[in-house]
């Protein structure tokens, strides 16, 4: 049997990076998220505790918050994948890591996106098993259906930030990286809008068709691609994307 | 508990050499637990290997060129990076074959506690934990628990000491039955206990006829697949099943302040008897290396692949936890101190490798490798999530960052026996990060999501 190509070496390990990958990660966000509910933690036990609106707004301070965290420790886990690359690339004889950028970027931002997912929506889920009627309060009777809904367009949207991120980082564009966060506070701003759905799940789904665009073309996909793989599927060589 | 990493050599002539396969292979290993004989048979079998390696890659090189260069010096270090560059990626595979196991005894745990009301209710306590937390006041109650703390650690100290007395006098056969006896008692006593709860939540009727057949097959091939021989997936399943089970009992009988200090104190104690130089664990182990022979090889859970473990060899393929209810704590802290020992068996029962390109080189090697974990690890583990997910009142936010912390620390202590090349506690790290983020995430995170939650806002 004939050896692979050095580079070729790597094959095995995508499936073992995302498999890896997600721990480290959620251990990450979860770091963030701990962080950020303790400085709200701190500041409503140092606040008045009957006032509702101030209340409300200190809610919105600690979600602002936590969404910076969790961008910066995004920043400080590329940082890490960084040195491990090059670690990787060291010690490879072709000056190659086996894994590419790409494939860390993307994988970290999908296992982001699942921490994230999953925290979100696993309380709501384990409460739909039990018995029990939605909106009994008055609230809207979507709330099930619009949670599924959003937490989708949130690990698609992390999925997509984590590429367009450390291709941005990697070539210094800052702007992006601006974009980015400015992108996720403004996502995390329109489910305050919540229960008026027409004004904050419609345009979250626009922005997430805009990132999902956006990330296509940053991992280097094209118009032509697109129709190549759609066209001549049966011939197309096989090789990592 | 330790693990350690178990890799077993290919050739003909070289006995097993333990090595880690998150470093750089050029290394030779370091002697940490090994006398000065074995320690110099692994140096030369892995210079003989590496010969044997570059000879047999050179026609492979000249037919194929693939690889740039042909004289020797840059051959010789294209065949170091290429091993590290196989450690590295082997030593990941080894992360995720320990992932697996622990992540599917967890999920049975959780799955079970969530579901079954039997494990949450209190119905009295163990004999080992004899003081009672219904105390009203605070104080009280964190005494009552450090004390059953104290007695439940000095308990293990014994048996530990107890079975360590036992190797150093070669009273194998009575270890031997101890551990028949307690596998016996879990695999029938336990498994029906816990079919009889899960029938009566689910509301099913089964006769007692069926459910002897049951319980009889179940707990037969289960003996024979833990003591003697059987298919690698069925001895994991059963291992794992069992820790589920004993960690299903402490959850029920321990009283949540115990356990929890119980939890620290023996990732304290873990820490100290693998790491001093008295302490009972590693004179174990390094009596078994005098002896040349490997440790009990029950309580292990080995994720070395099939063709290894299918070999016939009686003590390799015999595992058998410890039962009764909680010596599977000490026994299984001593039982993964068979690194070197049961793989050298395995290695020399192996037919002569021929020469062959490096491709079949890197399978053989891939199959060969596995990591060992203690079942007393999958049991903490499982306890502490377990716990978790009984008593942070149904939040799962909670459950699945103690997940996450576990994984991490089990990561991070991979890492460090890659660096430090011996066996190594497995609890200390990971219980530490796991009883960590419990407490956060219960007292800090559960609020701020509950309250974004109401709100449906997202972060």
């Amino acid at each position: 049997k004939k050896p692979p190509p050095a580079p070729g070496c790597g094959f095995a390990a995508p499936g073992a990076a995302l498999v890896l990958s997600f721990p480290h990660r959620a251990f990450f966000w979860l770091v963030s998220l701990l962080l950020a509910s303790l400085i709200w933690f701190v500041s409503v036990h140092l606040s008045d505790q009957e006032d509702s609106k101030l209340q409300y707004g200190l809610l919105v301070f600690g979600a602002a918050v936590s969404v910076l965290l969790q961008e910066v420790f995004r920043f400080a886990y590329f940082k890490l994948l960084k040195k491990a690359d090059e670690g990787l690339a060291m010690i490879s004889e072709d000056g190659r890591s086996p894994i590419s950028l790409k494939q860390m970027a993307y994988v970290s931002g999908l296992s982001f996106g699942i921490i994230s997912g999953v925290f979100s929506v696993i309380n709501i889920l384990a409460d739909s098993i039990g018995p029990g009627i939605v909106g009994i309060h008055g609230d809207s009777p979507y709330y099930f259906i619009t949670s599924a809904f959003l937490t989708m367009a949130l690990v698609f949207l992390h999925t997509f930030w984590g590429v367009i991120f450390f291709d941005a980082c990697e070539k210094r564009r800052y702007w992006c990286l601006g974009l980015v966060v400015a992108s996720h506070l403004v996502t995390s701003g329109l489910t305050f809008l919540n229960p008026w759905y027409e004004a904050s799940l419609v345009p979250i789904y626009i922005i997430t068709v805009c990132m999902g665009v956006w990330a296509f073309f940053t991992a280097g996909g094209s118009f032509r691609n697109v129709l190549k793989c759609l066209s001549c599927k049966a011939s197309r060589p096989q090789r990592s994307r | 508990m330790m693990i350690t990493f178990m890799n077993n050599s290919d050739s003909e002539e070289e006995p097993c050499n333990e090595r880690t396969s998150l470093m750089s292979a050029e290394s030779p290993p370091v002697p940490s637990h090994q006398d000065g004989l074995q320690a110099s048979e692994a140096g030369e079998a892995q210079t003989h290997r590496k010969r044997r390696m570059g000879s047999s890659r050179s026609p492979n090189n000249a037919a194929d060129g693939n690889m740039s260069g042909s004289s020797v010096p840059v051959r010789e270090s294209a065949l170091e990076n290429e091993e590290e560059e196989l450690t590295l990626k082997y030593g990941a595979k080894h992360v995720i074959m320990l992932f697996v196991p622990v992540t599917l005894c967890m999920i049975v745990v959780v799955a079970t506690i969530k579901s079954v009301r039997f494990y949450t209710e209190k119905n009295g306590q163990l004999i080992y934990t004899p003081f009672s937390e219904d105390t009203p006041s605070v104080g009280q109650r964190l005494l009552n628990s450090v004390l059953n703390t104290i007695i439940m650690i000095s308990v293990i100290v014994v048996m530990t000491v107890f079975l360590v007395l036992l190797y150093k006098y070669r009273c194998y056969k009575f270890i031997h039955g101890w551990l028949i006896l307690s596998s016996l008692m879990l695999l029938f006593l336990f498994t029906y206990i816990y079919l009889g709860e899960v029938l009566k939540t689910y509301n099913v009727a089964m006769d007692y006829p069926t459910l002897i057949l049951v319980i009889w097959n179940f707990g037969a091939v289960g003996m024979i697949c833990i003591h003697w021989k059987g298919p690698l997936q069925l001895q994991q399943a059963y291992l794992i099943m069992i820790s589920a089970l004993m960690a299903l009992v402490f959850i029920k009988y321990l009283p949540e302040w115990s356990a929890w200090v119980i939890l620290g104190a023996i990732s304290i104690y873990d820490l100290m008897a693998v790491l001093c130089p008295k302490g009972p664990l590693r004179m174990l182990v390094e009596t078994a290396q005098e002896r040349n022979e490997p440790i009990f090889p029950a309580l292990i859970y080995s994720s070395a692949m099939m063709w290894t473990v299918g070999m016939a060899k009686p003590d390799t393929a015999a595992r058998g936890p410890s039962q009764q209810t909680w010596d599977t704590a000490e026994d299984g802290r001593e039982n993964h101190r068979s690194p070197s020992h049961s793989d050298s068996e395995i290695s020399e029962t192996r037919s002569p490798v021929p020469t062959h390109p490096i491709t079949s080189l890197e399978e053989l090697e891939e199959e060969e490798r596995g990591v060992k974990l203690g079942l007393g690890d999958f049991i903490f583990y499982s306890v502490l999530v377990g716990k978790a997910a009984a008593t942070a009142s149904g939040d799962w936010n909670t459950t699945l960052a103690s997940f996450v912390a576990i994984l991490i620390g089990l990561c991070l202590t991979l890492l460090l026996l890659a660096v430090f090349k011996k066996a190594l506690p497995a609890l200390p790290i990971s219980i530490t990060f796991g009883l960590v983020f419990y407490f956060s995430t219960d007292n800090l995170v559960r609020p701020f999501m509950d309250t974004l939650a109401s709100h449906q806002l997202y972060i």
